[in-house]
């Protein structure tokens, strides 16, 4: 149908000459205003960012302090209350899932790219991976609740920061070996075959030579990861995470609070005070996630450079 | 550096046969021990899946013992205070905030794809795409904030004053602005990847910028847009504190958009952050609505990744 409608009008331009220029200065015209819609459609994303920043620093100003970093939240004064305790369970969350993750992912991305062999069970597996990616992060809750705080208890201590770690760990454990076998893949042959040539075992061509190499790429794959880790609060919300708590988290078997999940906690409060401190913390959470992909994104850049 | 290190530890085995023989034999058994610690990583993710099937659908069996898997699937009414358990009307809000983000991520998202790929300066696509990126790491609380407190009140004071304060479309708008990367950096992929020679073809029989673009280049992308767009909607289904925030919880069964609705994952948040006692039906419920859900995103990135390999295999 398409192409019946296509060919008439070839055969419109074909007859007559002046039909032909009135219809090429409509379609440069229609050609300036598709690149005007293409040129704000690309820039819209980026304008709702920006008001979204904007709204959330205006609304977020009166509460922050350096107290609002250092202080409990409080139900009673919750003017002077802060997210110490939060700040505290993320920074234990991201040091554990950083400890859980980072080995696991690097050891798959390496077994992936250099060991496996094109078998139906490896195929299984990287089908299996990309699926992963893709399960939502509610359903890895859910694990962790199955698997870490209820089978796992003596371990684990049920709702403890090192169950919401693990799941977390899992839930990012894509995304690093992802962007890790990228980086692998991305180191030339001879570097092996050299390795090999000198008479280095597989290993230690891997440890000495590929592992270093792939590493600033490996880098901004885990930054972007743990970064998502970060921000997640329905998972954790799922496995336990607290949402109030008289102390901040000491040790890994402890209870936990987090800054998106105090977030969370603030938001579905209706006075206007713990919406503000809502925004207050979204301001601090937005500045460590914007410092992560910053640097992110300059090692990437830099490493793209080299290669 | 580490090459010489290499380098002499070969030299230094050449030297000491008996050295070398022993040493070779430590070494195979570490290289053995190694390949199991490697593979025991990679199978891990087995193990993820597996764990996840085990758990949602133990739980799940168990739901159904007490609640017919009939009046789960057909009925329209979801009160789990009142013991009943129809999962439509929380797929109906799921559904209705999807199909808005959908509304608002495919046309940006492709319009986006495709300055990126065919009209930005390469200057501006350096900082543009990064830029993007960081709208998807935007922690999803964030989006929920400001749905609930800039996007709604703006649409009451504007154009929809008769607004609930939670609805669906303000949270569906936010969750499109959300998803914009994904549909854009897939669809740019298979742009991307659309040869220069058909854009060539185009311009020399006379063709402009923008039919080049829309009659050239997207129908010979379009198994990949399709696959973006199929990701986009399984991002927004799994999406969980965007409509836990901002949409409400209370179930309702063809509302309007500018009604409070609960979407599945939203359920599962609210009733584990609420009272509801471990071992209850309205517990056991949560994993039946996870299993609803794992399905639901899983049949759609089975279909996304099959659309992608068969567009990689054209060219």
């Amino acid at each position: 149908m398409a192409q019946g409608s296509r060919r008439a009008e070839g055969s419109k331009e074909g007859t007559g000459g002046p039909h032909f220029k009135a219809n090429m200065a409509a379609r440069y015209g229609f050609d300036r205003v598709f690149t005007v819609v293409v040129t704000v459609a690309a820039l819209l994303g980026i304008a709702v960012l920006a008001v979204l920043l904007v709204d959330v620093v205006r609304d977020g100003s009166g509460m922050l302090s350096p107290g609002f970093l250092t202080s409990f939240p409080s139900q009673i004064f919750p003017e002077n209350g802060g997210i110490y305790p939060a700040l505290v369970g993320s920074l234990w969350l991201l040091g554990l899932t950083f400890l859980i993750s980072v080995p696991l992912g690097l050891g798959a991305a390496v077994y992936l790219e250099e060991y496996a062999e094109d078998t139906r069970i490896n195929r299984m597996i990287e089908i299996n991976i990309s699926n992963l990616a893709g399960v939502p992060s509610v359903i890895y809750g859910l694990l962790g609740l199955g698997i870490f705080v209820q089978l796992l208890a003596p371990v684990t201590g049920g709702a403890s920061v090192l169950s919401g770690a693990l799941t977390l760990s899992l839930l990012i454990l894509p995304v690093i070996i992802v962007a890790t076998r990228e980086a692998l893949r991305a180191i030339p042959r001879a570097i092996r075959e050299g390795g090999y040539a000198l008479g280095a075992t597989r290993w230690e061509v891997i440890r000495s030579h590929l592992l270093p190499m792939a590493l600033p790429g490996a880098l901004t794959g885990i930054i972007l990861a743990l970064s998502r880790a970060i921000g997640e609060a329905a998972p954790i919300l799922v496995v336990g995470v607290a949402l109030y708590q008289t102390y901040a988290t000491a040790g890994p078997l402890d209870g936990y609070m987090a800054l998106p999940t105090q977030i969370y906690d603030w938001i579905s409060r209706p006075q206007q005070v713990f919406q503000d401190s809502a925004a207050a913390g979204i301001v601090v959470i937005m500045v460590v996630l914007l410092v992560a992909n910053s640097a992110a994104i300059v090692l990437r850049n830099r490493y793209q450079r080299r290669s | 550096m580490e090459g010489s290190r290499l380098a002499v530890e070969a030299r230094g085995a050449r030297s000491r046969e008996g050295d070398w023989r022993r040493n070779s034999r430590a070494r195979e058994v570490r290289e053995r021990v190694v390949k199991v610690l490697l593979t025991a990583c990679a199978y891990l993710s087995i193990f993820t899946t597996v764990g996840i099937v085990i758990v949602l659908f133990e739980e799940t069996v168990r739901f159904f013992l007490d609640v017919s898997v009939w009046e789960f699937l057909t009925s329209t009414r979801w009160v789990p205070s009142r013991g009943e358990f129809g999962v439509l009307p929380l797929v109906y809000g799921t559904l209705m905030a999807t199909f808005i983000a959908i509304a608002v991520a495919l046309p940006i998202g492709l319009l986006t794809a495709i300055y990126l790929s065919e009209y930005a300066p390469n200057s501006l696509r350096r900082w543009l795409k990064p830029a993007l990126e960081i709208l998807a790491g935007v922690p999803t609380v964030v989006y929920g904030y400001f749905a609930l407190t800039f996007i709604t009140p703006f649409f009451k004071d504007s154009l929809f004053p008769g607004m609930d304060t939670f609805n669906a479309l303000a949270p569906g708008l936010i969750m499109g602005v959300m998803i914009i990367p994904t549909v854009a950096s897939v669809s740019e992929d298979a742009i991307y990847a659309v040869p220069r020679s058909l854009r060539e073809g185009a311009y020399a029989l006379g063709a402009t910028r923008r039919e080049t673009a829309t009659k050239i280049v997207i129908p010979a992308a379009l198994s990949g847009i399709v696959a973006a767009v199929i990701l986009g909607v399984s991002r927004a289904i799994g999406e969980t504190m965007i409509v836990t925030i901002a949409m409400g919880a209370q179930a309702n069964w063809l509302g309007s958009p500018l009604e409070g609705m609960q979407a599945m994952t939203a359920y599962i948040v609210q009733v584990v952050g609420g009272e509801t006692p471990r071992g209850s039906v309205a517990f056991k419920s949560i994993f039946a609505v996870g299993s609803a859900l794992f399905l639901m995103t899983l049949a759609l990135n089975l279909i996304s990744y099959w659309f992608v390999r068969r567009f990689r295999e054209i060219y």
